[in-house]
């Protein structure tokens, strides 16, 4: 064990400060200290992506990311994208399209997906099967994912040309 | 009263059977608003961890537990010698043997607990198991069930008699000190006769590897025993929470009533979470010592290396056939390797599950199964991943059976499997292997299958394909895979189905509310199946309230009733069938409320979608809503107020669904890497509930079966240790290498079942296993080949073309 370090995140919004073991895994911060338990722990080793936040506008498996590298970061989880009464257009296309099923991969499946629509605006079917392929499902099979996330692109095109 | 509303109109406002009703179980997901079992936070909770032991087989000599108890944030350290007063240091499992639930003396698998650290939190848990000191002296390592069989190492000392003889176990006697049972189905001389003397047989011995269903959330429990009220809650992964609410309190001598079972949000368990863990008896020890309740978390080694392993079957089979291609007769051998523990998940009176339905979709008239279950330095469990009990191994078996006395005969694949057929006018057929299979219409199946996919243009075009290759023009062959399959799943009737003494029933208790309303419960428990969603949409059609105003809830022992829980598609076949019977109940009692104020006879009203109206009358109707109200309020002369009923529902019979699967492959033979280039899968579970939840059902059961085919596997090397125990190693598909399916359907309801159903969740993989193998396979049948052994990933496929010589 070494000395804990000041840590100083804002998360979905709201700054949290805290003192932490250098050993600290953001995941753990996120479920144990801060209670955000949107996003899973499935694997340890970055490989499932249940555990996919945002950090900074880039999408980061917080299983394998200590706290203490996250210093001032703007971390976004699930439960900052967006709730009752403002789901965001992923989370209504999920439920529309049958786009999970366990529903534990979901929060991180969502997470990644609002920064590939941000990547990549109306991606092709293989766009989004190579942009999602950091996270895992073991029960849909993807591809009404797949459908999901062509229909929330479709959506949010729509209304972004509604918009302008 | 006139109606302001078509039938039509009302029929759909009750989004009931057959319509793809949205999952109310979304909104909380999609938010991130689950609660599974590691969101679960109680006031002063303690966190569990085990030392682990990292041979495969040695004695323990000393276990020194007090550097780590002065670890900070460390409070207790358990061993074996902690439990044995309490009789819990080896509990029962579900094959009739038992299990160490700490290392007592030994250790027979890697990564077998050894001591259960107790610490604030995970960190200091970590901590604790690195200062726990475990001396070790390895013994000689058995990893394969046929050296076990002959080896002089004794794996378990405990079922060798102090004499040196080998004591019967729970399924008869044992030939060997490794040796767990042997099972037989069918009839032996006879089917050794027909072989013997036919005239054409075919043979081949394959083995279906090791793996695990590693669904996406591991096992894990929150235990938390209040000392005041005397009375244990047990939160966990469970699949069977009635089960294990029983199983918890046989060993622990605490009453069933002082104990509340309940499974949250189960993020996937494929028949991992079936099972009763070391960790859920840990935790409850150790919640009792510490008096603080105590969580224990798998961490995804801890999940691929020591629960729940699914198959490791190596069997071989004869199949003999007329010259014609009439199947006269089928043998099968297995040698199971169950590990160091027999804890596989069957009816106690099938310890090789229902392997016996290996005679598949076919109409075979002589066959005999004999499989010998062999203990080895490997983790237990032997559950059922994505299926019912062995069923994936027994259609793997005969649709590889079938392919290689195509091969044998010279014939189409397709038409052998055709004339073989149990015909639609034989159901009720009895099988061979003693099943009684309920309905089936094979043909028409196949045949929408074969025409779907235009298998005679396939046919020419693998033709064409071997032509270019041969003249040097590609170096890609085309295989094309099929399967046709028969399921046994819901499990089971009483008079042969049990778990622990437990019949296999399951159960539905509904109350109407007086505005209308209801809520209903299970016995058994969601792991993403949409049971809320579904249930509800039976209960609408039985009983004339909108699915939307039904609340569906499992998973609670202390509010829902008994029943064995979800696996092996068994929700459908036997809780569905209770919600259906319940839900009959209801109407029952409507019916006579109904008739009491419409002021006519009981028999003078009919049921009418959303209400009950006077026979040849319709305009003079009460809804259901209406009744509700009425079961509330109305003094009713004979009537009990209120409106409930319970079912325990006990199946005459399993459902038997089947489907026609075809796959279509080009495999590079340079790199071994096969693209799929079409997956059609025809599906009859009978009646449809909700086609949405289907289509997903299939989508996700064929990517588990192209995972099994094609790459996943729990590997071992020759000294036991696990070579595939993370997700580095272990292949879950990404959805970069999964195709898109195309999925269809016919109907053949279940004869026996309420609603017609026969359940669904587990076809696709069975079926989809032998598909995708079989599409491998069938690449390299024109140079030679009759087998090779799954997983077929990248350097396996690379192997075998090299072994072909077409690499020359």
């Amino acid at each position: 064990m070494s000395k804990k370090k000041h840590v100083t995140l804002n998360v979905n919004g709201k700054t949290e400060e805290f003192l932490a073991e250098p050993r600290e895994l953001l995941i753990y911060t996120l479920r144990e200290r801060l209670n955000i338990t949107g996003p899973h722990i499935g694997c340890e080793t970055s490989h499932c992506g249940a555990c996919t936040v945002t950090i900074n506008g880039k999408s980061v498996k917080s299983c394998t990311m200590f706290a203490v590298q996250a210093e001032g970061a703007e971390i976004t989880t699930i439960e900052g994208i967006g709730g009752p009464d403002n789901l965001h257009p992923l989370q209504e296309a999920f439920k529309e399209h049958h786009g999970l099923q366990c529903g534990y991969c979901t929060p991180g499946m969502i997470t990644r997906a609002t920064k590939l629509l941000e990547e990549i605006p109306n991606p092709t079917e293989a766009e989004i099967r190579f942009g999602m392929a950091g996270n895992l499902c073991r029960c849909t099979g993807y591809q009404n994912i797949v459908k999901s996330i062509q229909a929330a692109a479709a959506q949010m095109s729509a209304a972004k040309e509604a918009a302008e | 009263m006139k109606d302001e509303i078509t039938r039509e109109e009302r029929v759909d406002n009750l989004k009931g059977m057959g319509c793809s009703r949205k999952r109310v179980e979304d909104a909380r997901f999609t938010q991130g608003k689950g609660n599974y079992v590691d969101d679960i936070k109680l006031d002063g909770m303690l966190f569990g961890d085990f030392v682990r032991s990292p041979y495969a087989h040695a004695r323990v000599k000393s276990i020194n537990k007090d550097t780590a108890l002065k670890v900070p944030g460390v409070l207790a350290v358990l061993t074996a010698d902690d439990l044995r007063p309490l009789g819990l240091h080896w509990m029962p499992t579900l094959a009739g043997d038992k299990q160490m639930v700490l290392a007592d003396g030994k250790v027979l698998f890697q990564g077998q607990e050894v001591a259960f650290v107790v610490a604030e939190d995970r960190y200091a848990a970590a901590d604790g198991i690195e200062a726990v000191e475990v001396e070790y002296e390895e013994l000689p390592v058995l990893v394969n069930p046929f050296e076990a069989l002959k080896s002089d190492v004794v794996l378990r000392e405990d079922l060798v008699a102090e004499d040196g003889s080998i004591p019967a176990g729970a399924h008869g006697p044992r030939k060997h000190h490794n040796h767990i049972f042997t099972w037989e189905a069918g009839d032996k001389a006879p089917t050794e006769e027909v072989i013997a003397n036919a005239e054409v047989v075919a043979e081949e011995t394959m083995y279906y590897h090791r793996t695990h269903p590693c669904p996406l959330e591991t096992c894990g429990c929150v235990a938390s025993m209040d000392k005041v009220n005397g009375k244990l809650t047990l939160w966990g992964t469970f699949q069977a929470p009635h089960a294990i609410r029983t199983v918890v309190s046989l060993i622990s001598g605490i009453e069933e009533h002082n104990i509340r079972v309940v499974s949250p949000d189960i993020g996937g368990g494929f028949g991992n979470k079936v099972g009763a863990y070391p960790g859920y008896v840990c935790s409850v020890v150790a919640s009792i010592v510490t008096g603080k309740p105590v969580k224990w978390v798998e961490d995804r080694m801890d999940n691929l290396m020591t629960t729940a392993f699914a198959r490791d079957y190596h069997m071989t089979g004869k199949i003999s056939a007329t010259k014609e291609g009439k199947i006269t007769g089928l043998h099968c051998h297995v040698t199971a390797d169950h590990g160091g523990f027999d804890a596989c998940a069957d009816p106690t009176k099938f310890p090789a599950g229902f392997m016996n339905i290996c005679t598949g979709s076919y109409d075979i008239p002589t066959a005999f199964l004999e499989v010998d279950g062999v203990y080895t330095n490997k983790a237990p469990g032997g559950v059922s991943y994505r299926c019912s009990f062995r069923v994936t191994e027994a259609v793997y078996f005969i649709e590889r059976m079938i392919e290689v006395l195509a091969i044998k005969l010279n014939m189409d694949a397709a038409e052998l499997r055709r004339i073989n057929f149990i015909k639609k006018e034989q159901f009720p057929y009895k099988a061979a292997l003693g099943w009684e299979y309920d309905s089936g219409d094979y043909h028409t199946a196949w045949d929408k299958a074969l025409k779907t996919v235009d298998y005679d243009g396939l046919r020419a075009e693998q033709a064409q394909r071997v032509e270019d290759f041969k003249a040097g023009k590609t170096r890609k062959l085309m295989g094309i895979g099929l399967s046709f399959f028969t399921e046994i799943v819901g499990a089971g009737p009483v008079k042969n189905c049990d778990i622990l003494g437990l019949g296999m029933f399951d159960s539905c208790e509904i109350r109407i509310h007086p505005t209308g309303s209801a809520i209903a419960r299970l016995g058994t428990i969601s792991q993403g199946q949409g049971h809320a969603t579904t249930f509800a949409q039976i209960l609408a059609s039985e009983i004339g309230l909108p699915a939307d105003s039904i609340t569906i809830e499992e998973g609670d022992t202390d509010t829902a009733p008994y029943g064995l829980g979800t696996y092996g598609s068994r929700s459908t076949p036997v809780a569905g069938a209770a919600t259906a019977m319940a839900g009959r109940k209801i109407r029952a009692k409507a019916q006579m409320i109904a008739a009491y104020l419409l002021e006519v006879h009981d028999n003078d009203v009919e049921f009418d979608v959303d209400r009950f109206a006077v026979k040849g009358a319709p305009e003079k109707f009460k809804t259901m809503k209406e009744i509700a109200f009425a079961a509330y309020n109305q003094a009713i002369p004979g009537l009990e107020p209120g409106l409930e009923a319970v079912s325990y529902y006990d199946p005459p019979n399993m459902t038997y669904p089947f489907g026609a699967y075809v796959c279509v492959m080009d495999i590079d033979v340079d790199t071994g890497v096969p693209e799929i280039r079409r997956f059609y899968a025809l599906d009859d579970c009978g009646t449809r509930i909700n086609p949405m939840i289907i289509e997903g059902q299939v989508h996700g059961g064929l990517t588990e079966a192209l995972a099994v085919a094609l790459g996943q596997e729990i590997a071992y090397d020759d000294m036991g240790n696990v070579k595939t125990g993370t997700l580095m190693d272990f292949f879950l598909p990404t959805a970069w290498e999964v195709p898109n399916y195309e999925t269809d359907f016919t109907v053949t309801p279940s004869p026996h079942h309420p609603i017609g159903a026969k359940g669904v969740g587990e076809s696709p993989h069975v079926g989809g296993v032998p598909c995708f193998s079989n599409a491998v396979q069938d690449a390299f049948r024109p140079f030679g080949n009759t087998h090779t052994n799954m997983p077929h990933d990248h350097w396996r496929i690379w192997r075998t073309a090299n072994e072909l010589g077409l690499h020359d």
